[in-house]
């Protein structure tokens, strides 16, 4: 297979920021959704997946000469399927709290398409250290979207930022007759609202970027 | 050998292996540490349920699994029954606490529900729940439409009868096997 393709650094930082899964790629907008209402659960998913990631992307990139075309979706989706159910099982072990919250959220990182996504773009074609910075990059960039939408629920919504682990008061509790928490926004449709308002607010940084790169390239 | 059908397949069947092996491996390790998480999570309910109890010991009286709340002392102050049966619209799971002599209900928790949301689903509210609190188990605890005018009756959820009349089910039915096995 040709090794030419983005080389590991530029794997990883287009993980973050370009390729950013949540807001660029739009994929993994299942459990963006589902588990953004708290820190807690938002880093716990970001955490699973990049352990999954990383996981399906090194073994698939060990094993790519052996890849046969037809079957490889099998292969991929056999190897996520493995590091999830490991992945559950020690959450179940020790973080049960985090796995009663949530509950088949876990087990639905199977078919999360970034990582997917990942082993067929990237892992499939290029070698194991690539493959690793591009999962860690990935993962990051995952870890920045839910983080963004879970951080404006949570305070919105319980007046906490990882009120559960760090116990940390953003909005004052004695003073509700200035501000009541927002139940809409631990609910499904503030995930909704948010990812929406978040991903206008994105477009609109980049539209003014490249406009102003444009000017810049008339001028001169 | 190279276009016969396990040419193409080794790959996965050995992955389908080398995984299997490795997961049963994760859950062999793992499984006694989960079952200790479930069995404190129950256990960890008992106080709320039963007052004075602490912690509760498993038993298995009349077919069904039952955990004898006790207190510091490790005197047994009443008993918790863990009971499912079928409500509107799938299997509803309770905790039921009872006195030491199961002659009166100390509480009532709904661990798992899949009630219609904004109807039946308001089982799980404590001002619901909490008119089981004291309530004697003999007669059989009766759902009425209308305020409860006898101590055995329990105002059902209003748009919600046969989840309502589920819950009471599932409660007589626990205490009747419970006290059924005791007398064995």
């Amino acid at each position: 297979m040709s090794q030419d393709g983005p080389t590991a650094v530029e794997r990883f930082l287009n993980g973050i920021i370009p390729e950013n899964p949540t807001y660029r790629q739009i994929l993994g907008i299942c459990p963006t959704l589902a588990v953004t209402n708290t820190m807690e659960s938002a880093m716990t998913m970001a955490g699973t997946v990049l352990f999954v990631l990383v996981c399906s992307n090194v073994l698939t990139s060990l094993i790519r000469g052996l890849l046969k075309p037809h079957l490889r979706i099998l292969v991929f989706t056999l190897t996520i399927a493995a590091f999830v159910t490991i992945a559950d099982r020690f959450l179940a072990a020790y973080m049960y709290d985090m796995s009663k919250v949530l509950g088949p959220y876990i087990p639905l990182v199977i078919v999360n398409c970034i990582i997917i996504a990942r082993c067929e773009i990237c892992a499939a074609k290029q070698g194991v250290w690539t493959a690793f910075m591009d999962a860690v990059g990935q993962s990051l960039g995952f870890m920045l979207g839910l983080m963004s939408i879970a951080t404006i629920r949570e305070i919105l919504g319980f007046g906490t930022w990882f009120g559960k682990w760090l116990g940390w008061r953003v909005i004052p509790v004695t003073a509700p007759e200035h501000w009541s928490t927002w139940v809409i926004m631990i609910l499904p449709p503030g995930a909704f609202i948010t990812l929406g308002l978040l991903m206008g607010v994105m477009n609109w940084i980049e539209a003014k970027h490249s406009a102003r790169a444009k000017k810049a390239t008339v001028a001169a | 050998m190279k276009n016969s059908y396990i040419g193409q397949a080794w790959l996965v069947i050995v992955l389908s292996l080398v995984f299997g092996a490795a997961l049963a491996g994760v859950q062999a390790a793992l499984k006694p540490r989960i079952e200790q998480n479930k069995l404190n999570d129950t256990l960890g309910q008992i106080p709320s349920l039963v007052p004075g109890a602490t912690t509760g010991q498993a038993e298995t009286i009349g077919g069904q699994t039952v955990y004898r709340a006790l207190n510091d002392q490790g005197e047994q102050v009443g008993w918790m029954i863990p009971a499912r049966g079928l409500g509107f619209a799938d299997v509803l799971d309770l905790l039921v606490g009872l006195n030491k002599d199961l002659s009166r209900v100390t509480g009532l928790s709904v661990l798992e529900q899949k009630e219609t949301p904004g109807l039946g689903d308001r089982i799980t509210e404590p001002r619901w729940r909490d008119q089981f609190k004291g309530k004697p188990t003999i007669p059989d605890l009766v759902v009425t439409k209308t305020a409860p005018k006898s101590d055995s009756e329990i105002q059902g959820v209003t748009g919600a009868t046969i989840s309502s009349v589920s819950v009471a089910g599932i409660v007589n039915g626990a205490v009747a096997r419970l006290r059924e096995g005791l007398r064995e």
